[in-house]
């Protein structure tokens, strides 16, 4: 069975098809590309399987259960995580408690544990704040802890992101344009902690990316969308060749010099 | 004894505030303003929880003190008192010792419920749009109020005098500034547990960014449900309070105005900050009495004094830092006798 299996997905808004027919089939442990021009309902894709948006048509099967029209969080639950194309971090907070809320799930207490601070609120408050240490040190992130996420230099926000997409415990990580507005020295490094995070956490990632560097060197398999259809799927390599990709995607451009 | 330092603290202050109550040490008037501030704490500090740390702009606090109020009145008068309305008193008057707790929290409960009307609008609507609601709210319940004639609609509802009254004839205790007491340092002292709980953090991640929150696994409504109902339950808990101070309530104290009021003293005390809430609360008040003796120009100096803020210090007193935050010795002295 699939990770993700998606069959059919359509969403309008309104009068306007974003996405038409999207069709995948999502392995355990896969690393895909999902990439377009502007306005190919890349971002579209992510928020219907998310939950943000309900899906005028279709299925989207997580782990061979319909997760279109769960409530976001649900679908959080279920373990599917992601990072926002423009960053979205909870910026009054430090960096350490945007880390505790992502876990906000499955804290696995309530408000009447909170009031009487009950032996299940300390133990699961000091697993939570174990799991948020945990991610700061992998992420390399624990000098921002008491940090306001403001405050940090952009590729640390963007990792912060990552960071607390992990805290959710993810098994699919949906990630929106990591590398936008990256220098090449931070799209490096970036590249490295997506291998090295995908590895270690047994992770199925799935990314939308206008850097071709990073999709061509990171991606195992590449799905190109334009106007909402998929024109084309399959290793790099082949896509790089594929001339309806090159016309509708680049216009004459060779690929790598994107 | 050292681990709950605050509470030993506010235990000793309280006993001794009741010590001094119980041999008339202190006027009725200073007893008095110190019931205010008390019940101007729960207010202020409940209202900062959706206005400051959920970020959502609530402005009908007072409709919910209204319900809290109405409710643990008619149930005192009806349950220990004889009333003309509600007959002879259902209990022996003399357990309102006992009951009165329950009856206030069945106030405090209904105020919940009535913060529903709130919270599940916000689902769908905030900002601008969720305040106006809220502004609906507090009319609804006035309205609602001054047409019942059996609890005497405009005119207003009385008699829980008598019900304190058996309470002291069981046991000559200043009860009413006792329940003050120990309700205004519940509700510090529950807020302070829910706002730094994982859990309790959620509205702020909700008021920073709500579709982040959803989307990183926060049950955004469940959230708003428990806020709104926590906030309001509290308004409806000073509101039982109150009404037992002076003994009589009609619909014309909870409008708009009292709203208005709590409003400026969470703005005062900074948004998102519990001490700054206790602060402003405790000055608020102090400062309404200090300016009495102005009579109707006070209604002038106090707003005037409110534009100076703004514009000085529009974070108000604390921003949204609390004491701790200020004064890092505190916070040390206190973690040092903590881990003691």
């Amino acid at each position: 069975m699939a990770l993700l299996e998606i069959r059919k997905l359509t969403h309008y808004f309104g009068g306007l098809r974003a996405v038409a027919n999207f069709n995948l089939q999502l392995e355990g442990g896969e690393l895909l590309g999902l990439i377009g021009p502007n306005g190919a309902g890349k971002t579209t894709v992510f928020n219907l399987v998310c939950g943000f948006y309900k899906p005028t048509e279709g299925e989207i099967l997580f782990q061979g259960k319909d997760i279109a029209g769960l409530r976001p969080h649900a679908v959080t639950a279920m373990g599917v995580a992601r990072t926002f194309q423009n960053i979205r971090l909870w910026n009054t907070l430090t960096v350490f408690d945007n880390l505790c809320i992502a876990q906000h799930f499955r804290l696995g207490y309530g408000l009447a544990d909170v009031i009487l601070q009950t032996g299940r609120f300390v133990a699961r408050e000091r697993h939570v704040r174990r799991t948020a240490e945990e991610l700061l040190e992998i992420m390399g992130l624990r000098h921002y802890a008491g940090e306001n996420p403001g405050n940090l230099p952009y590729g640390m926000q963007r990792r912060l992101e990552i960071a607390r997409a992990l805290a959710t415990q993810p098994k699919l990580l949906l990630l929106d344009e990591p590398a936008a507005g990256m220098n090449p020295g931070e799209i490096d490094q970036l590249v490295e902690s997506i291998r090295w995070i995908r590895e270690s956490f047994a992770l199925t990632v799935w990314l939308i990316e206008h850097h071709m560097r990073v999709v061509m060197s990171v991606c195992e398999r590449v799905q190109v969308l334009d106007f909402g259809e998929t024109i084309a799927d399959g290793p790099p390599e082949a896509i790089k060749q594929n001339p309806r990709v090159i016309q509708a995607y680049l216009g004459s451009e060779e690929l790598s010099h994107a | 004894m050292r681990r709950h330092f605050g509470l030993w603290l506010y235990l000793a202050f309280s006993l001794g505030i009741l010590a001094v109550c119980h041999y008339e040490a202190l006027t009725a008037y200073a007893q008095l303003v110190l019931m205010f501030i008390g019940i101007n704490i729960i207010l202020s500090s409940s209202l900062n929880l959706i206005n400051g740390y959920m970020g959502e702009f609530s402005c009908g606090h007072a409709g919910f003190m209204a319900v809290g109020a109405y409710v643990s009145s008619i149930l005192n008068v009806w349950l220990f008192t004889s009333h003309k309305v509600f007959g002879p008193p259902v209990l022996s008057p003399s357990s309102a010792v006992y009951l009165f707790p329950v009856t206030l929290l069945a106030g405090a409960f209904a105020a919940a419920l009535a913060g529903l009307l709130v919270a599940f609008p916000s689902f769908r609507t905030r900002g601008d749009y969720l305040a106006i609601i809220t502004l609906a709210v507090n009319y609804i319940v006035k309205s609602s109020v001054e047409n019942i004639q059996v609890i005497g609609g405009a005119r207003g509802f009385m008699g829980m005098r008598k019900v304190i009254e058996e309470m002291e004839a069981v046991w000559r205790v200043p009860w009413i500034m006792f329940w003050i007491l120990v309700f205004t340092g519940l509700t510090v002292w529950v807020l302070h547990r829910f706002v730094s709980s994982s859990y309790g953090k959620g509205i702020v991640a909700i008021r920073d960014d709500e579709i982040a929150a959803e989307i990183m696994g926060v049950d955004t409504r469940r959230m708003k449900v428990a806020a709104f109902m926590l906030s309001s339950g509290m308004a409806g808990l000073a509101g039982g309070l109150f009404a037992h101070i002076l003994g009589y309530i009609n619909p014309g104290t909870f409008t708009i105005m009292k709203s208005t009021e709590v409003m400026v003293m969470v703005y005062l005390g900074g948004m998102g900050s519990l001490s700054g809430s206790v602060l402003s609360a405790v000055v608020f008040t102090l400062i309404l009495e200090v300016l009495r003796p102005l009579q109707v120009i006070k209604w002038v100096v106090i707003p005037l004094l409110l534009i100076l803020l703004m514009l000085l210090r529009p974070e108000g007193i604390m921003g949204n830092r609390e004491l701790t935050d200020v004064f890092p010795g505190l916070r040390r002295w206190f973690s040092a006798h903590k881990g003691a």
